[in-house]
């Protein structure tokens, strides 16, 4: 074991999927020599040489397009989008090639690739470096999309979204990279070295895609959420001291609905929180998802915290991040309900 | 007062509409052999010359002339011209049945046979296609069965492809066939990746990339071109330039560039511009930039100047927009007819065998369209199982898919 921070984590991923598998490649905007803007690559082009990590232009859809290709020959690509602001170019290449490739060739082709991208806010990104695009893709059949919240399960899940044979979004929490961030941005965060996740295994292990895990048991009420929102959304359960039972999604598409619906068959009431804007965002899929399955349980609507309906803005960031207060305010309002 | 006039806005117009008189004067060809053939190593400055002129092998008198000529033996030819007969007939067969109801769609190689055909004679087996639509002949040349081509194009109970596909949408990673998008230039820079990593692999495999003029338009083009030349892909890069992108004429893509190959330039991609009529002249091209290719001396761009004589596609009616006498003035001819009379010219060939070779070519059509009609059609007999809706969307089906295809009842 040792304790790393998530871009640690996510770095060993690929340097242990690079070591076992040499159809394993690393590639993207400033990833090569430099290492990538977060440094989620350093070391990786020193370590396997420049074939197999390397610089790629300024182009996400030739990223992913040139990716799909390596993928059709065989290798495994595992490309990093700068930021997750930045994937629309490739959106064409991602949604109607690398989804669609195993299905409309029945299995002739295959498109095992990870496309990384740290996502979300909090680190006054303005509009282009702070988004949420999850719904983007979860809307897309034939993807998985898989949004870790800490260094285990980022290290174990980006190596379980390189062997997956099918593609894979990843989204990094960039707020996460260095600490759990609960959205108290005028406090000073924990380090990952002081958390219990923030100890990884230095070796190879997975988790699989498609399991939820539960990070604070309770019984009044179930909060929904993944990422940077798990941390805030444990912290607004201790503040108001509220027996909230928090799920940490992972994954989202394929979803564990199953830990879902045990847990508000249960508490009876259900918060969703992410930071992605509000209007057909995930959080409807989800709030859909426990009306269908727990109607009869429920005993308060569900209500969503969510980013607002508006770009994300820069100089009113603490404004626009749905933080522990707005959380917060959520649960109170559905334990009163 | 300003000193400039007012600004007014340049949209292209083709030379002739319907009603017109057809008009290619400003189609400049040079003579039959007149081309250089330079060394496969050459820089792409030093002949920037082939971008903008037409390698032609065949002259007006069926001969085989120039540096370009004299690559394929009799038989060889034979075969060729087979292949393109073949590839003809089978297309007027298939756009009889969905005329007939056999199918919702399809498209037809008419005037463009000799393209797919005579590159894929270049190409060695492990070797990767990203096609478009229109490059059947690929999967011709290479005996892939008609009958399974059928198949797919009827939807039936044994298309390889479950039905899930629109008609000619083919994949077949044995014959070197990337499963075709339908979407346009995506595949390009896929092309372009699939090389990469055979180069990364230090294999000796190369891969094909294929666009019309009008899907040069598309970014992915561009990223294509600027992979390619960064990391030496080994690639041909193939553009097929039929004149028209559905009732657009390709000045609209093209703009204020001389020629499709000129784009290849400016990435330092030697660009070669070939007569696309002509089978001898598009395999020649094809084989220098597959050695190139090969040698590690990284992609090759290509336009193939040809001329789409049917519609777009089965939807589609181009008397709406051009002369409906144009493709008879098109200069370069037609690709069978050309390899036909430099055969009879060698004389290996004659009137008569050709009609005897028609004969047997649309008997092998038939019975194949016997023998897949017996699976089904679009409409009528076998078809594939609702369950190939849900399966193969992802390698393991996951729940909420197994969900609904139980909601669908099976």
């Amino acid at each position: 074991m040792a304790r790393m921070t998530m871009i640690e984590a996510v770095r060993s991923a690929m340097d242990v999927s690079m070591e076992r598998d040499d159809d394993v490649v690393v590639f993207g905007e400033d990833v090569g020599y430099f290492g990538g803007v977060f440094r989620c690559t350093q070391g990786l082009q020193a370590k396997y040489g420049k074939t197999r990590c390397f610089d790629a232009p300024i182009s996400e859809s030739g990223i992913v397009g040139t990716a799909i290709g390596m993928a059709a020959y065989g290798l495994k690509p595992c490309v990093e989008i700068q930021f997750a602001d930045y994937m629309y170019p490739a959106y064409d290449q991602i949604t109607q090639e690398a989804a669609r490739i195993r299905y409309r060739s029945n299995g002739d082709f295959t498109c095992p690739i990870v496309l990384r991208m740290p996502t979300g806010g909090g680190i006054f990104g303005g509009q282009t470096h702070s988004q949420s695009p999850e719904a983007l893709f979860t809307h897309v059949c034939g993807l998985k999309v898989v949004v870790p919240s800490n260094p285990y399960d980022a290290k174990g899940l980006l190596i379980a979204s390189i062997e997956d044979p099918d593609p894979v979004m990843f989204l990094e929490p960039k707020r996460l990279y260095n600490g759990p961030f609960d959205g108290h941005h005028d406090r000073p965060v924990t380090p990952w070295s002081k958390h219990d996740l923030g100890e990884v295994p230095e070796g190879h292990y997975s988790i699989p895609i498609g399991k939820a895990e539960i990070r604070r048991p309770g019984s009044a009420v179930t909060v929904i959420a993944y990422g940077t929102m798990v941390h805030v959304a444990l912290a607004a359960a201790e503040e108001m001291n509220i027996d909230a039972e928090v799920i940490d999604l992972r994954s989202l598409l394929p979803l564990d609905l199953d830990t879902i619906v045990q847990s508000v068959t249960k508490t009876g009431r259900c918060v969703v929180v992410h930071e992605a804007t509000l209007t057909s965002g995930y959080g409807a899929e989800l709030t859909a998802l426990v009306q269908e399955h727990c109607f009869y349980h429920l005993e308060a609507p569900v209500v969503r915290v969510t980013g607002w309906d508006t770009p994300y803005p820069h100089a009113q960031e603490w404004d626009y991040f749905p933080g522990p207060g707005r959380v917060g305010r959520a649960l109170a309002e559905v334990m009163e309900a | 007062m300003t000193e400039f006039p007012q600004l007014s806005l340049h949209v292209p117009e083709p030379a002739v509409r319907p009603g017109g008189m057809p008009d290619f004067s400003n189609v400049n060809i040079a003579k039959a052999g007149s081309v250089p053939r330079p060394e496969v190593d050459a820089a792409s400055e030093d002949i920037r010359d082939l971008a903008y002129s037409i390698i032609r092998v065949l002259n007006r008198d069926g001969e085989a002339v120039g540096p370009w000529a004299g690559l394929l033996s009799d038989e060889e030819l034979l075969t060729g011209l087979r292949n393109m007969m073949r590839l003809r007939a089978f297309d007027a067969r298939m756009l009889m049945a969905q005329r007939q109801g056999k199918t919702s769609f399809y498209m037809q190689h008419l005037g463009e046979e000799a393209v797919s055909c005579a590159f894929r004679k270049a190409l060695k087996k492990g070797d990767m296609n990203f096609p478009t639509y229109r490059q059947a002949g690929l999967l011709i040349a290479d005996d892939y069965p008609m009958v399974e081509m059928m198949n797919q194009i009827f939807s039936n109970e044994k298309d390889p492809l479950r039905g899930r596909q629109l008609p000619i949408m083919y994949s077949s990673k044995e014959h070197g066939f990337f499963t075709i998008s339908g979407n346009l230039a995506t595949q390009y820079v896929q092309a372009v990746g699939w090389a990469m990593a055979s180069a990364i692999k230090n294999d000796t495999k190369i891969a094909a990339a294929w666009i019309g003029d009008g899907s040069t338009a598309e970014s992915d083009f561009h990223s294509a071109l600027v992979f390619a030349s960064t990391y030496k892909a080994p690639v041909i890069l193939n553009i097929v330039n039929n004149q028209w992108a559905i009732s657009t004429f390709q000045g609209i893509a093209r703009g204020g560039s001389g020629t499709f190959a000129a784009r290849g330039l400016g990435f330092g991609i030697p660009a070669l511009r070939v007569d696309g009529n002509d089978y001898l002249a598009v395999y020649a091209v094809s084989l220098w930039a597959t050695e190139r290719a090969r040698r590690n001396l990284g992609p090759t761009l290509i336009e193939y100047v040809t001329y789409r004589v049917g519609g777009h596609s089965s939807s589609d009616d181009p008397s709406a927009y051009r002369p409906k006498t144009e493709s008879e003035a098109w200069p370069l001819g037609d690709p069978v007819l050309r390899l036909k009379k430099h055969l009879i010219v060698r004389g290996v060939w004659s009137e008569e065998r050709h009609v005897q070779a028609e004969a047997e070519i649309l008997d092998e059509v038939i019975q194949a369209q016997k023998e897949a009609e017996t699976h089904g059609t679009l409409h009528a007999g076998g078809k594939p199982s609702v369950r190939d809706i849900f399966e193969g969307v992802y390698a393991e089906m996951p729940p909420h898919i197994r969900r609904q295809r139980q909601k669908a009842g099976y």
